[in-house]
């Protein structure tokens, strides 16, 4: 599904945040993206999105060479995969069942279709009776729910997150590391960063680490 | 394909609704559109009307044919006969060298100079009414034909204050594109500024629709809507304007043109130049968000 082949990617002004990377993540995987701080986790998964190029090396996702998509093929691919990202990234004036079906207007569904992938996707999440409600009045785990929600409402084939736990207490980082699971378990190819490598224990699953822009080791 | 048609029209109706959460702005944008196109449409106007009266004044230029005194009356009768003829003359009239000087008699002031006259000093006069729409070239044409019979003394024909009146007018008809264009890239200009405002407004749900993978098209589609919108809405507020001033102007136009006869009536908006002003609202306001939006929007670029 993903493979990297020797991909570096140093941006402007010098820093090399990934030096030759090559990873391969198989379809239907579960795969958790560990490192210290700086180690390049976010770098290597906007390569994924498409919000960054690589420099060099090549990024190729359902076996698509991406590094050399043209500009206006990116919102194509991006509509393919699902992101989940730390701040959720959810419109503070907009319900949340607007906020949900952003993805799918984009994506050119018809209203009833949208309502009813909406409450699928609120309903998989637990906040059916939410969706009236703006991001604001949700509790920070339920916020973060909504944003994995918005990510699926699209049903893409990868879904990828970006420290979804980083502001969770560890039961709620929990309740949302087993929706992946389930989320995995439906046949969704997932990668997740996150620093928690406790978590990642429980959950279980391959761990990818990078040191220094570099993998260390996958196990 | 219907999902899609439904979803432009949602946009449609629906970037009306973000217009209507900024009211203040909105009519302040909307207000200055509709003075920018009312004003080169007020001079327009006025220029239209300014046509219309010398237009009117030039059918009324009868000019007059003096005979050397002493001609007979025959051929004055004569004369008239062939003027008659003539292509672009209508009526003419003889004024016989008598009944002008019983007139002049009879008038005020003049009776007592008369009766000390002796000799009927005065010649007899053709007085030619050419028709509506003779040229003004072919009434000149004429005047010197006349002017080679001997019979003939003087041939008082005016036109030149109407040429010059026309020529005025049509000056000012330049200035009023010359004005139409500067104000509608003023306009341009202002819709471009609040539609950026707009972008600025708006840049979270710009960034998170880029990162949900949203087209650049998709990202363009409500703000030249709102353009269009702004045109529109400009566009019906300087008709407004210009009906309101014409329902001012119409009331002492009347009272003037009364004293006059009933000589002209004011003209309101004709249907060519409400198209150009809606014409010119449109223009401005799609090409306003256009350049804003081509400047802007690709600035913005999802940071995560
Ligand atoms: N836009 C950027 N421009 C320049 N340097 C950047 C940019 N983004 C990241 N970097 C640098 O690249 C390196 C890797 O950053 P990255 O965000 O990928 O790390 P990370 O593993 O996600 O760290 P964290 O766990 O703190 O989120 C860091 O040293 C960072 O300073
Ligand atoms: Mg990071």
């Amino acid at each position: 599904m993903i493979r990297f082949e020797n991909v570096s990617k140093r941006y402007e002004g010098g820093h090399e945040a990934l030096r030759n990377v090559s990873l391969h993540i198989q379809r239907r995987e579960l795969a958790f993206l560990t490192g210290h701080s700086g180690a390049g986790k976010s770098t290597l998964l906007k390569l994924i999105a498409l919000i960054e190029r690589p420099t060099r090396g090549q990024v190729l996702v359902d076996g698509r060479n991406i590094g050399r998509l043209p500009d206006r093929q990116v919102p194509g691919h991006r509509r393919r995969i699902g992101m989940v990202f730390q701040d959720h990234k959810l419109l503070e004036d907009r319900s949340v069942f607007e906020n949900m079906a952003l993805p799918l207007v984009i994506g050119g569904v018809g209203n009833r279709e949208i309502s009813r992938r909406v409450r699928a996707a609120l309903d998989q999440v637990g906040l059916l009776d939410k969706e009236k409600k703006t991001p604001r009045t949700l509790s920070t785990g339920e916020q973060q729910r909504v944003g994995i929600a918005r990510a699926i409402v699209t049903r893409p084939g990868l879904l990828i997150a970006d420290e979804p736990t980083g502001n969770l207490d560890p039961e709620l980082s929990l309740e949302i590391m087993q929706l992946f699971r389930r989320l995995n378990e439906v046949g969704v190819t997932m990668l997740i960063a996150t620093h928690d490598l406790e978590l990642v224990e429980r959950i279980g699953g391959r761990r990818i680490v990078l040191t220094d822009g570099q993998t260390a080791g996958s196990s | 394909m219907k999902n899609y048609l439904l979803r432009h029209l949602q946009n449609f109706f629906g970037s009306l609704g973000s217009m209507s959460r900024q009211p203040v702005s909105t009519a302040m944008t909307v207000a200055v559109i509709g003075i920018a196109l009312a004003l080169p449409s007020a001079l327009h106007i006025m220029v239209r009307n300014g046509t219309a009266v010398s237009g009117g004044w030039e059918h009324i230029r009868n000019f007059s044919v003096y005979l050397v005194p002493g001609t007979s009356l025959d051929y004055a009768q004569r004369l008239a006969g062939e003027i008659q003829q003539q292509q672009p003359v209508q009526s003419v009239t003889v004024i016989s060298a008598e009944q002008a000087f019983e007139e002049l008699q009879n008038s005020a002031g003049f009776g007592d100079v008369m009766n000390t006259l002796e000799d009927n000093p005065l010649p007899h006069t053709l007085v030619v009414q050419p028709t509506a729409d003779a040229p003004p070239a072919a009434l000149r044409q004429m005047e010197a034909e006349l002017l080679t019979q001997k019979e003939v003394d003087l041939v008082k024909l005016d036109t030149d204050w109407v040429n010059r009146l026309n020529a005025g007018l049509d000056l000012v008809q330049r200035l009023v594109w010359i004005a139409a264009v500067l104000l509608i890239g003023a306009v341009i200009v202002i819709t471009g500024n609040t539609i950026r405002l707009d972008i600025q407004n708006r840049r979270a749900e710009i960034e998170v629709s880029k990162l949900l993978g949203a087209t650049d098209a998709f990202v363009r589609r409500p703000f030249l809507y709102i353009g269009f919108w702004y045109g529109l809405f400009g566009s019906c507020f300087a008709l407004v304007l210009l009906g309101a001033g014409f329902l001012l102007l119409n009331g002492p136009a009347e009272r003037l043109s009364s004293l006059y006869g009933g000589a002209f009536h004011l003209m309101g908006m004709d249907r060519s130049t409400a198209m150009a002003v809606f014409g010119g609202g449109l223009l401005a306001g799609l090409g306003g968000a256009w350049s804003a939006v081509a400047r802007h929007l690709a600035d913005i670029q999802p940071r995560v």
